[in-house]
């Protein structure tokens, strides 16, 4: 296992315009996230969110080190793989208010946001299921000779499920393209994965005992995700085989929406809102000679555009009732009996 | 006189079929390879089709059906085999909430072609975590087709039919019926999904049945038939699609219905076609639809205590005799 959090990293092949970019994609999660919370608020979206402000980084990262043909799969977690993939804020923010422009139509809510056009296949909520699908995708790839791989993304919690060992140690056997990327926050819903877990990094620190390579990295740089997922991504279409990421980064909001998580010390949360990813790529923009003002120009370009989703997801028609009984099978329809 | 094959060789021979047919068919399963299988279902299939598609797993049943369905999600049509059906237990996850919802859920975005075969039932003495009837647990899940086949021409034709679907399909092979022999079926042999078989006409009583209590109630039937009574059987062949047309069809001309499943009667298949029939039926009906199910124990060890909890030929014989005197 490496530990490359303390890395003084250069932006590997990185330049200021694509980073900027990246910066640009991460306020629009941001913006949605907060867009989100607020129309939670405001009685508009129903049920859960589990907003992803805080874990920009990995996604938008991982998505600029990968081929629009590969493949993701995400957790219930997953508004921000959804939107750096492709997903726009408002085909996710009007699935999130049961609209029938809703990504999803409205029948999958924040925890299934998927857009399998754009080779992100689904956001799963049972907690570790997905690993074995992305293995299952990255079998597929090697099958086909395709060269594509597939990325599974989860939380700390998820190291402790059987799923997560045998879709490790299956994808080990097989040498097959996957990459398992562990979104460590810290926290297991409401419990600290350290107080539950017997090994300091619950992800990577089981890798080697499925002959896998790991490395533990700062989730919350952009820039250092790029490059981790652009070398684990070159391994493995090369033939090398699954890497395991951590990826360590901090939740600004609770688990889910009913959760103020009080129960995270204050000086840990001042600590990690400190290197809030969208600060730490202001930090790398300012290093590489971008104004300010153009940083700022991004902010409000990626504020105006969520602002435009929040009106466009209002303005929606909801979901149309006939949608409860298409999808089930593959003729579109949902008859089980003659 | 057609040539003969067993269920066993029935279910290598159907998935070799397929696998010549369209090169994105591939298995996965414990032993299934060089073993050929521990029921012997996959014999010769890892020498026809390659290591690469005809894939020897751990003991990891979470993977192999959760990376069925990765692969399905990605363009293949993978075959996924759980050893015994009561393992579908240690996966139950990707049966009960991946696979029959993400279509759904995903508002149409994906499709799961895949088919998980399963050694299901008992009647071999295998005790009670190797032995259980557990089709009533897929057909509790909407977005899983359901299909038992009760012969060697079935199986293929059925499981044709299963690799072919872009639907997912759970496929209960009885492992009790593996030694019965029948006529090997003409190529391309393809039953559709949901077209339950009349394999016994008749005129006084209907018998749904599937999978092994499809020959208990053909036996009945045989034994009846010498003091005059004309008894129908109905091989359902599917749960899902499940052809309740052909069902209230016959109870419409015999007006008696008896269903024999080997599931437990607590919760059992037979409970759904019965409330159909008393839902969409009931002026058919001369005499109250009697359901024959297992016992609502696990399944026992010794013979003469699992013929106690399932159904056999006697029990079957003796329900019809009751019905027909109502």
């Amino acid at each position: 296992m490496t530990v490359s959090m303390d890395a003084d990293r250069s932006p590997a092949g990185m330049d200021a315009a694509e980073l900027l970019q990246l910066y640009e994609r991460m306020a629009v999660i941001r913006e949605t996230e907060k867009a989100a919370h607020d129309l939670f608020l405001a009685g508009l979206v129903k049920g859960t969110t589990h907003l992803a402000a805080g874990h920009e980084a990995v996604a938008v990262g991982a998505s600029a080190a990968l081929r629009p043909d590969d493949y993701v799969f995400a957790t219930y977690r997953g508004h921000h793989h959804a939107m750096a993939r492709g997903a726009s804020p408002t085909e996710c923010l009007a699935e999130l208010m049961s609209k029938a422009t809703g990504v999803c139509k409205a029948k999958g809510g924040s925890m299934h946001l998927t857009k399998a056009s754009a080779g992100m296949l689904g956001s799963y909520a049972i907690v570790g299921a997905h690993l074995p699908l992305a293995a299952g995708a990255a079998w597929s790839a090697q099958l086909r000779g395709s060269g594509q791989v597939a990325i599974a993304f989860f939380g700390d919690g998820a190291t402790n499920i059987g799923a997560f060992h045998e879709a490790l140690n299956l994808a080990s056997v097989w040498s097959l393209p996957v990459l398992f990327i562990c979104e460590n926050n810290l926290y297991m819903e409401y419990t600290p994965i350290s107080s539950v877990t017997a090994a300091e990094h619950p992800a990577a620190d089981r890798a080697g005992s499925y002959r896998l390579p790991s490395e533990v990295i700062d989730g919350n740089d952009v820039v250092v995700v790029a490059d981790a997922v652009s070398r684990a991504a070159a391994h493995a279409r090369a033939g090398g085989g699954p890497t395991v990421l951590e990826a360590l980064t901090y939740r600004h909001f609770g688990h889910s929406r009913t959760d103020p998580a009080t129960y995270r010390p204050s000086d840990e949360v001042e600590q990690w809102l400190a290197r809030d990813p969208l600060e730490v790529a202001r930090g790398r923009l300012a290093d590489l000679g971008v104004a300010a003002a153009d940083v700022d120009a991004a902010a409000e370009r990626a504020a105006a555009e969520v602002r435009a989703a929040v009106a466009a997801a209002k303005d929606a028609d909801g979901a149309d009732p006939a949608e409860a009984f298409t999808d089930v099978w593959a003729d579109g329809g949902h008859q089980w009996r003659t | 006189m057609a040539d003969l094959i067993t269920y066993r060789d029935a279910v290598a021979e159907g998935l070799a079929r397929e696998m010549r047919r369209d090169p994105a068919v591939v298995c996965l399963g414990e032993d299934i390879g060089a073993a050929g299988g521990v029921f012997k279902t996959t014999v010769g299939l890892l020498a026809e089709f390659g290591a690469e598609r005809v894939r020897d797993t751990p003991i990891s049943e979470q993977a192999i059906v959760g990376m069925a369905m990765g692969a399905a999600m990605t363009g293949m049509r993978p075959v996924a085999e759980i050893m015994f059906s009561d393992f579908l237990a240690c996966c139950w996850d990707y049966l009960a909430n991946e696979i029959p919802k993400m279509r759904y859920m995903t508002g149409g975005q994906v499709t799961i072609p895949l088919v998980v075969r399963t050694a299901n039932g008992g009647g071999l003495g295998f005790g009670a975590q190797h032995s259980q009837a557990v089709e009533n647990w897929a057909l509790a899940v909407p977005g899983l087709k359901v299909v038992a086949p009760s012969t060697p021409a079935d199986v293929i034709g059925l499981l044709a039919a299963a690799v072919r679907s872009d639907d997912p399909v759970v496929f209960f092979e009885h492992k009790g019926l593996y030694a019965v022999r029948g006529a090997a079926p003409p190529p391309d042999h393809v039953v559709p999904l949901g077209q339950a078989a009349i394999v016994r006409p008749g005129t006084d009583v209907t018998v749904a049945a599937l999978a092994a209590t499809v020959p208990l109630a053909l036996a009945a039937a045989a034994e009846l038939a010498g003091s005059g009574a004309s008894v129908e059987v109905i091989d359902l062949r599917c749960l899902v699609p499940l052809d309740m047309a052909t069902v209230l069809e016959s109870v419409g001309r015999t007006s008696r219905l008896l269903i024999v499943e080997e599931n437990p009667y607590q919760g059992g298949w037979g409970g759904t076609v019965a409330s159909i029939v008393a839902d969409e039926g009931f002026e058919s009906l001369d005499a109250p639809i009697r359901r024959l199910a297992a016992e609502c124990v696990p399944l026992p060890f010794a013979d003469a205590l699992e013929d106690e909890v399932i159904p056999t030929t006697a029990k079957v014989t003796a329900a019809l005799q009751r019905l027909l005197a109502y």
